[in-house]
C-alpha cells in the first residue's frame, strides 16, 4: 500500500530525512518511533504530499506522490500534529468544507459525516464552536476529518499528543477500531503506543532508519533481559557506607543470572543499583532472597522498562562489545521517564 | 466548484470575526464625511456662481461623484491590507494550511477562491459608499454611466490591491507583517505615480505608469479606458502569480 524508497530530505544546512526505505501492507497499522526530531514529521509531510523529497520517490496506494499527487491526496487521510481545524466553525460546518475539498460526493457527505461523527464519538458536540472545544475532542475533530472521504491510508503525527491519560485511551481505542478499513501509519515517540496499538513499527533517529520489525518480535528482542531497580539499607545505619557499597556490590553481582550491576546513587547511606540480567532470566527472586539472606533491608525492587533512548541504543550498538554499552548506559537511565510505561498500562515494564 | 467552497468558508469567517464589520465601520463614516465635504463645497460654489450671474449650471458629477470616488480609491489603499492580512498568514499560523494543500486541491484554486472573497467583501465595502450617491438623486439628476464606470475602476483597483496584499500574507505568519507589507506595496504603488510631474523622459514615465492611483483617474472621469483596465488586470494576474510562488516556499523552506 506504501512503498517508500531512498526517500531524502535536504535542507540548506541539515538532511532531516536521510535515504529511508520501507514498505507497508494493506490493513497494517504501522508505528513510526523515534525521537523528537527524527524526520518523522518530515517523512509524512512527503508522502502527504506536503512538500517534495530532494531525492528518492514513494508511492502511496499505487501512485506516485512526485508524479500524480493529486490521486494520492484523494487517497491519503492527513492528522498534523496540530489538528488543522477552524476554530471560528462548527464541527459539522466544518466537516461540510472537508467534504467537498476532499471531494466526497455531494449527495454522500450527510451520511457520511453523521458516520464519522458517531465513529469518533463527536456526535454530541455537532453544533459547537471547534474553538470552544477541549483538546480531546478537537483531536477526534482532526480524526473525523481525516476519515472522512474514507482513505485508503491514514497518516497521523503524533495522534495522542497533548491529551490526558483518559483521552489517550480514547484515542487509542478509535484508531485501533479504525484498523483493517484503512492502512495506518502513525507517528509517535512513546514506546508503549507502538505496543499498544501497532503490528509492525518503523524505528528512525536523526533522520536514518534504525529497524524496521513486528512489535511482537521487537519487544521480546527488547524485553529478553531485565533492567531491575534495587534499593538497598544497612539495618543498623551508621556503618561505612563505603564498604557497605563494595559489599552490596559484590553480593549483586554473585547472583545468578545477574549480567552487569550500575550503581545510581547514595541517599542517607541508602544504595540505589540498576541490576540487568542475561537473556531469558528472571532474576528478581534470587536478588530478593540475596539481600534479605545478607541481613539488609530490601527498600525497593523494581523492574524498569526499557526506554526509547535506551532502544535506540541498544538497536544501534547491538553489534558492540557489552561494555561500551555499559558505559553509556548510566546516564542515560537517569535522564529517561522509565516510569511513564507503567502508568500507561502496558506491558513494557511490567513483565511479571 | 473547488474556488466557490475555499471562497464560501473565507466569506464566512470574514463576517465572523470582527475584522468585516470594522473595516466596513471606518469604510462608512469616512467615505460619509468625504461625501459631506465634497457636496458641502459644491453647493456653496453653486452658490457663489448664481450670485455672480454665471448661467452654465455645475456638474454634479464632475464635483461630487468624481471627487469622491478618487478619495475612496485612497481610503482602499488603507483598507485593503486589513482584508487580506489574514487569508494565508492565519492559516499558516495554525496550521490549516496542511490541511489545504493535502487536500486535492490545486494551488491556483486555492488562492482564487480567497481572493475572490476578498473582492466580494471589498465590493460590499464600496456598495456601502454607493448610499452616500444614491441621495444625491433626491435632489438632482447626475447621470448613472460614470457612477458605474468609476466603481468598475474602483473595483478593478481594490482587486489589484486585495491581489498584492494575498502575496504580503502568504509570505509570512505573522498577520501583523502581512498588513504592513500590503500597506507599504500598496504605499509605494501610490506615491510612484508623483515622479510624473517632475519631467517626462521614459525613465519616470516607465514608473509613473505603475502608479496605481492614476489609472483610476478615467474611471472617475466616467471614461472607461481599455488601456487602464489592461493594466489593473495584469496586476491582478501579478498579484496572485507571486501568491502562488510564496505558497509553493513553504514546500521547500518549511
Amino acid at each position: 500500500m506504501i512503498k517508500v524508497e531512498g526517500l531524502t530530505k535536504r535542507y540548506a544546512r541539515n538532511v532531516a530525512v536521510d535515504h529511508i526505505s520501507f514498505q507497508v501492507e494493506k490493513g497494517q497499522i504501522v508505528g513510526f518511533l523515534g525521537p523528537n526530531g527524527a524526520g518523522k514529521t518530515t517523512t509524512m509531510r512527503m508522502l502527504t504530499c506536503f512538500m517534495p523529497p530532494t531525492d528518492g520517490s514513494a508511492e502511496v496506494a499505487g501512485f506516485d506522490i512526485l508524479e500524480s499527487p493529486m490521486e494520492v491526496k484523494k487517497r491519503i487521510g492527513y492528522l498534523p500534529e496540530s489538528p488543522p481545524v477552524y476554530p471560528e466553525m462548527e464541527v459539522i460546518e466544518y466537516l461540510n468544507f472537508v467534504g467537498r475539498i476532499k471531494g466526497v460526493p455531494k449527495a454522500n457527505l450527510p451520511k457520511r459525516i453523521n458516520e464519522v461523527m458517531e465513529k469518533c464519538a463527536i456526535a454530541d458536540v455537532r453544533n459547537k464552536e471547534i474553538g470552544k472545544l477541549s483538546k480531546g475532542y478537537r483531536q477526534r475533530v482532526g480524526l473525523a476529518q481525516a476519515i472522512l472521504h474514507n482513505p485508503d491510508v491514514l497518516i497521523l503525527d503524533e495522534p495522542t499528543s497533548g491529551l490526558d491519560p483518559h483521552q489517550i485511551m480514547e484515542t487509542r481505542d478509535l484508531i485501533r477500531g479504525l484498523a483493517g478499513d484503512h492502512t495506518i501509519i502513525l507517528s509517535t515517540h512513546i514506546l508503549p503506543e507502538v505496543e499498544a496499538m501497532c503490528e509492525r513499527v518503523i524505528i528512525i533517529a536523526k533522520g536514518k532508519l534504525v529497524a524496521t520489525d513486528t512489535v511482537a518480535h521487537l519487544t521480546s528482542r527488547l524485553h529478553g533481559s531485565e533492567m531491575v531497580s534495587v534499593e538497598v539499607a544497612p539495618r543498623s545505619p551508621g556503618s561505612d557506607g563505603q564498604v557497605f557499597l563494595t559489599q552490596v556490590q559484590q553480593k549483586l553481582e554473585q547472583v545468578a543470572g545477574v549480567s552487569r550491576v550500575l550503581h545510581k546513587e547514595s541517599k542517607d547511606s541508602r544504595e540505589r543499583f540498576t541490576v540487568e540480567s542475561l537473556q531469558g532470566r528472571q532474576i528478581r527472586p534470587e536478588l530478593a532472597r540475596a539481600i534479605i539472606e545478607s541481613g539488609w533491608n530490601l527498600n525497593e525492587l523494581r523492574s524498569v522498562g526499557l526506554s526509547l533512548e535506551e532502544i535506540f541504543l541498544q538497536l544501534t550498538t547491538e553489534h558492540k562489545p557489552d561494555d561500551a554499552i555499559a558505559a553509556e548506559a548510566p546516564a542515560l537511565i537517569e535522564t529517561s521517564p522509565s516510569s511513564g510505561s507503567s502508568t500507561s498500562g502496558s506491558s513494557t515494564g511490567e513483565s511479571q | 466548484m473547488n474556488v466557490f467552497t475555499i471562497c464560501r468558508k473565507e466569506l464566512s469567517s470574514y463576517f465572523r470575526s470582527p475584522i468585516a464589520y470594522g473595516v466596513m465601520f471606518f469604510f462608512a463614516l469616512i467615505t460619509g464625511y468625504f461625501f459631506y465635504i465634497a457636496t458641502y463645497s459644491f453647493v456653496a460654489q453653486g452658490m457663489r456662481a448664481a450670485m455672480m450671474g454665471q448661467s452654465q449650471p455645475m456638474d454634479v458629477n464632475e464635483w461630487v461623484v468624481r471627487s469622491l470616488l478618487s478619495n475612496v480609491g485612497v481610503i482602499g489603499l488603507f483598507m485593503t491590507p486589513m482584508i487580506t492580512m489574514r487569508l494565508f498568514a492565519e492559516e499558516k499560523r495554525t496550521g490549516t494550511i496542511e490541511l489545504l494543500v493535502t487536500s486535492p486541491l490545486h494551488d491556483w484554486e486555492i488562492i482564487l477562491g480567497k481572493w475572490v472573497a476578498a473582492v466580494i467583501l471589498y465590493a460590499a465595502m464600496l456598495s456601502i459608499s454607493l448610499i452616500n450617491l444614491v441621495s444625491l438623486y433626491l435632489y438632482g439628476k447626475p447621470s448613472w454611466k460614470p457612477m458605474l464606470i468609476g466603481y468598475l475602476g474602483l473595483l478593478l483597483q481594490g482587486g489589484c490591491m486585495l491581489a498584492l496584499g494575498s502575496f504580503a500574507s502568504a509570505c509570512t505568519r505573522n498577520q501583523i507583517v502581512a498588513c504592513v507589507a500590503g500597506f507599504g506595496i500598496n504605499l509605494l504603488l501610490w506615491v510612484v505615480g508623483w515622479v510624473s510631474s517632475l519631467d517626462s523622459t521614459v525613465i519616470t514615465r516607465t514608473v509613473g505608469y505603475l502608479s496605481i492611483v492614476d489609472h483610476v483617474d478615467s474611471f472617475s472621469k466616467g471614461v472607461l479606458d481599455s488601456k487602464d483596465a489592461f493594466f489593473f488586470i495584469s496586476m491582478i494576474f501579478l498579484g496572485l502569480f507571486l501568491t502562488g510562488r510564496a505558497m509553493e516556499s513553504i514546500r521547500w523552506r518549511a
